[in-house]
């Protein structure tokens, strides 16, 4: 008899186990309730209602956080109206409560002091003195380099206020690593192929989808709950899905056909799928022949690029790369080869995207059913201030002519424009770096050292005590989005729609919501005009009413959705079309890259490989966490509380690892991992790779779930081979050893 | 009026929320669950198969926890929904040992706690919380007596099995394969 003792529970959640907490919500334990001695809990109507938009990932879904009157958050459910989590969110936005119970949560300003030996450590202090402190930095070092000297990184809704706060100080360096260190090469690819990007979230008609093809993209495990919701209806109506992974993801699992392939030939597959969609006669004819450039040149250019030829180098068989071009050609246009998400890969990741939009371009999807849809959104009113004083420079500058297509900035880009040297004349001085983790965001940790070691000043702004934070001096405490007003959530879909953040109790300790501080700032700064509102009510109050709502309406709605304005959701048959490419058409031969002298048309080149006794390293996400942010919120820990090391049984008996060992890592450049794993011996994963989720391996102490648990892939990604045309890091050409013995390791924080 | 659960392997995804969605909706305290989430793997590669799937109490209609149950604290409440009346239980965990599904776990506050269906949301007419909360849609509740309901829908259309039918308990949770 199989019992679920036999099998690896993915919530390792042990039912014998000690008690790791008690309830985080004792105050509404509905003890008063008793039936007969049964614990019910407490109605919703018992509760206060608030409307959100959830912070965890950037999917921002809405939904409503329930509290008591005493201020204690209960649990937060989905908005039945949004079109990102039609009333269900994911186990981050449910598990969103553990942001707000953090018993780790930063509580008040800090400042860093540098002691006599050298060292240092943070004191307490009052928002005023904090503020005070940063403006006194910010006006010496705009006086000494100018305020373009001051660059931000972020990511997520906070960026938003320090962005405008950092533009009316006169800079517009503001960079996020989603962009250069995510999903910045499938945005530059489909500007060169359609002229526009893919944008979020991504307008994959996934619920009325024929065939759905996933070139490493994990859905299921990456849980981006509008995509993942489609994907399972997609699955009910019979859809065929086909996966290309080297690892047996959950995708894969729920897959048609799964195509382990060699990692880093992706292109490959590709150009032979094309060279099979083409030269089968397999494309959509009248939409190639209406709305694309440069079929013929393309014909030519794969002639060559056979199944056989990509067998080859793929390991894929040659019938099976036939049968699934045949496949989409067969479901075609109701066809959607998925543009993916994280995409930084090997340096050649615009022309991997290049690849997929031209496939897609073949198989006449992009604008029809079961394709990509033609996405709405609204623009959100601009509250009235002043214009923004004009930079003397911005990080376009600073990259001197490189990745010419960077669409968006390149946060590298910054990295290296903050080290000083002769050729650097934008050099970068001060960095406000808000929700974003950089030491287990960017590889090449040597690089960001330097940086950070470079700088004349650094703030930081996080409602946890994340790496980056050791190394700020001056450290803000925000609040969780549960606690405040952020923007207007406007994103495209089907339906143009808006979403409100509000807060359903007050901040706790002495956090603050972003806009409160940049407000402050602001005035500390001399620049009262920028922010010429009380508080952010205000500036949403303004901008609902400009789009004919409310805030009052808004508090008991959540969600609003507007008719569309500018046609239907797909392309009308045979419907003129002009896209926003020099020649107006589908770009299958890009003349943009081909005039800025890259290749107009995808080219497979070959990526190293492994050394012996190595094996490639491959992150990607579990659906429970995102990125290092959740990975000491407890209700997140209770799912997933480290990452494993997946090793495939073969390598495993090779080096004799047994399951739940614990191995620490060395790469091809002698990192090491500061902790050690625990090896999962699984056939998921092929044996040439390993295999680990992102956002492990805390270091700093003061987060007492998250750390020492599990290793820090990024840590491990000290080569990086940069895109030439957007400055993306590709990060999937890094290879480790296993170290069985403890290497000895050091840990700073 | 008979309550039962189907669940679709081909849909889940292992998410767990179901699993932060119960913590949350029923109090339950950290680093315990009333459902959790399994992955089952067969072959070798590249020739894998894999079942995902969301577990819990299976509510039997032959149920051992009830049986053996001293103080009558675990009984079968409104339609065949398996309940623990918490002042009634004296945590001596027979029950724990006779659940083949190993689907209850000592409350640190003393009592033995498990899956109720959500049964205050079911009297109301809602779902139960993970069947409400699930993003893939992969789980149907309802009554078996109604034909009607989403369960039988389900279960109509499709192959299911439940687990361990050889330990005679009659679970009454299904998996649609």
């Amino acid at each position: 008899m199989k019992t679920r003792r036999d099998f690896i529970k993915i919530s390792a959640l042990g039912t014998a186990g000690a008690a790791v907490a008690t309830s985080a919500f004792s105050t509404v334990k509905a003890g008063s309730l008793f039936d007969w001695g049964e614990k019910t809990p407490l109605d919703d109507s018992e509760f206060i209602r608030t409307a959100t938009y959830c912070e965890v990932c950037f999917w921002k879904c809405a939904g409503w956080t329930y509290s008591t009157s005493k201020g204690d958050i209960v649990k937060i459910l989905g908005n039945e109206d949004d079109p990102h989590c039609n009333g269900r969110l994911c186990p981050r936005g449910t598990g969103g409560v553990g942001m707000f119970t953090d018993k780790d949560r930063l509580r008040n300003p800090l400042i860093r002091v540098r002691k006599e030996d050298g060292k240092s450590v943070f004191r307490d202090a009052s928002w005023d003195e904090a503020l005070d402190l940063i403006a006194k930095k910010f006006k010496e070092i705009a006086g000494k380099h100018g305020p373009e000297s001051i660059a931000l990184f972020n990511h997520g809704s906070s960026g938003k206020h320090f962005g405008h706060l950092l533009k009316a100080f006169g800079s517009s360096n503001i960079t996020a690593p989603s962009y250069a260190q995510c999903r910045g090469p499938r945005e530059v690819g489909f500007v060169a192929t359609y002229g526009a990007g893919v944008g979020s979230p991504e307008p994959t008609d996934i619920r009325d989808t024929e065939c759905m093809v996933l070139i490493g993209s994990h859905l299921g495990e990456n849980m981006h709950n509008g995509q993942v919701q489609e994907m399972s209806e997609a699955i009910d109506k019979g859809a065929t899905i086909i996966t290309v992974d080297p690892r047996y993801s959950t995708a894969a699992s729920k897959s048609k056909f799964w195509l382990p392939i060699k990692p880093s030939t992706d292109l490959a597959l590709l150009l032979a799928w094309i060279h099979v969609i083409i030269y089968e006669e397999l494309y959509d004819k009248e939409y190639v022949k209406k709305y694309t450039y440069g079929f013929d040149k393309l014909k030519k250019h794969v002639k060559n690029m056979t199944p056989e030829w990509a067998y080859g180098i793929t390991t894929i068989k040659p019938d099976i790369i036939r049968k699934t071009a045949r496949e989409m050609g067969d479901a075609s246009p109701a066809v959607i080869v998925h543009p993916g998400r994280h995409v930084t890969w090997y340096g050649d990741d615009t022309q991997r995207s290049r690849a997929i939009a031209i496939l897609n371009g073949l198989l006449g999807s992009w604008g029809r059913r079961g394709g990509f849809y033609l996405k709405e959104s609204i623009k959100i009113p601009k509250y009235p201030t002043p214009k923004y004083p004009k930079p003397k420079w911005s990080w376009k500058d600073a990259l001197d002519g490189k990745y010419p297509l960077a669409g968006l900035s390149v946060a590298n880009g910054f990295i290296d424009a903050t080290i000083p040297s002769e050729e650097n004349k934008y050099q970068l001085h001060a960095w406000i770096v808000s929700g974003t983790n950089l030491p287990l965001t960017m590889p090449d940790k040597d690089t960001l050292n330097e940086a950070m070691n470079a700088l004349d000043f650094m703030v930081v702004v996080d409602t946890m005590p994340m790496e980056i934070t050791g190394y700020a001096d001056v450290v803000l405490p925000e609040c969780t989005y549960l606690e405040r007003y952020d923007d207007i959530r406007s994103a495209p879909h089907r339906e143009p729609n808006i979403a409100l953040r509000s807060p359903a109790v007050k901040p706790k300790y002495d956090s603050k919501p972003a806009w409160w501080m940049a407000k402050e700032l602001g005035n500390k700064l001399g620049l009262e005009k920028y922010f010429p509102w009380n508080d952010f009510e205000e500036v949403i109050s303004y901008q609902l009413e400009e789009l004919g709502t409310s805030l009052d309406e808004m508090k008991v709605i959540g969600v609003k959705k507007f008719d569309r304005e500018y046609g239907g959701l797909y392309m009308g048959d045979g419907e003129d079309f002009e896209f926003n490419t020099n020649t107006g058409k589908i770009e299958l031969f890009s003349t943009e890259l081909a005039a800025l002298g890259f290749d107009p048309m995808p080219k497979y080149t070959e990526h190293p490989e492994p050394p012996s006794g190595y094996y490639r390293l491959i992150y990607g996400r579990a659906p429970m966490h995102t990125f290092s942010r959740t990975a000491n919120n407890q209700n997140l820990v209770d799912l997933m509380g480290e990452n494993n090391l997946w090793v495939n049984p073969k390598v495993a008996n090779i080096w004799e690892l047994t399951n739940g060992q614990e191995v620490w890592l060395e790469n091809q450049d002698g990192a090491v991992s500061k902790f050690p794993i625990k090896v999962r011996i699984t056939e998921r994963i092929r044996w040439d790779s390993i295999y680990m989720v992102h956002g492990f391996g805390h270091s700093n102490r003061k987060l007492s779930n998250a750390f020492g648990k599990g290793v820090n892939d990024s840590e491990l990604i000290t080569t990086v081979m940069v895109d030439p045309i957007m400055g993306g890091t590709g990060m999937r050409g890094n290879f480790v050893t296993f170290l069985t013995e403890d290497p000895g390791k050091e840990i700073e924080s | 009026m008979r309550y039962a659960m189907a669940i679709d392997t081909k849909k889940c995804v292992g998410c767990s929320d179901c699993v932060v969605a119960c913590q949350t909706e029923n109090n339950v305290p950290h680093g315990y669950c009333r459902d959790w989430v399994v992955e089952v793997m067969d072959g070798t590669y590249p020739n894998l198969e894999m079942e995902i799937r969301s577990e819990r109490c299976n509510h039997c209609d032959n149920s051992p926890c009830v049986r053996c149950c001293p103080t009558g604290a675990s009984h079968y409440a409104d339609g065949g929904i398996i309940k623990v009346k918490p002042h009634k239980c004296i945590g001596c965990g027979a029950c724990i040992q006779s659940c083949p599904y190993d689907a209850r776990y000592s409350h640190p506050d003393g009592y033995v706690d498990k899956c109720t269906f959500c049964k205050h949301r079911v009297d109301k007419g809602e779902d139960p919380s993970c069947v409400s909360v699930c993003p893939t849609n992969c789980m149907y509740f309802g009554d078996l007596d109604d034909p009607a309901s989403d369960v039988s829908k389900a279960l109509r259309n499709r192959k299911y099995k439940a687990l361990a039918p050889e330990a005679g308990t009659k679970p009454q949770i299904f998996y649609l394969i």
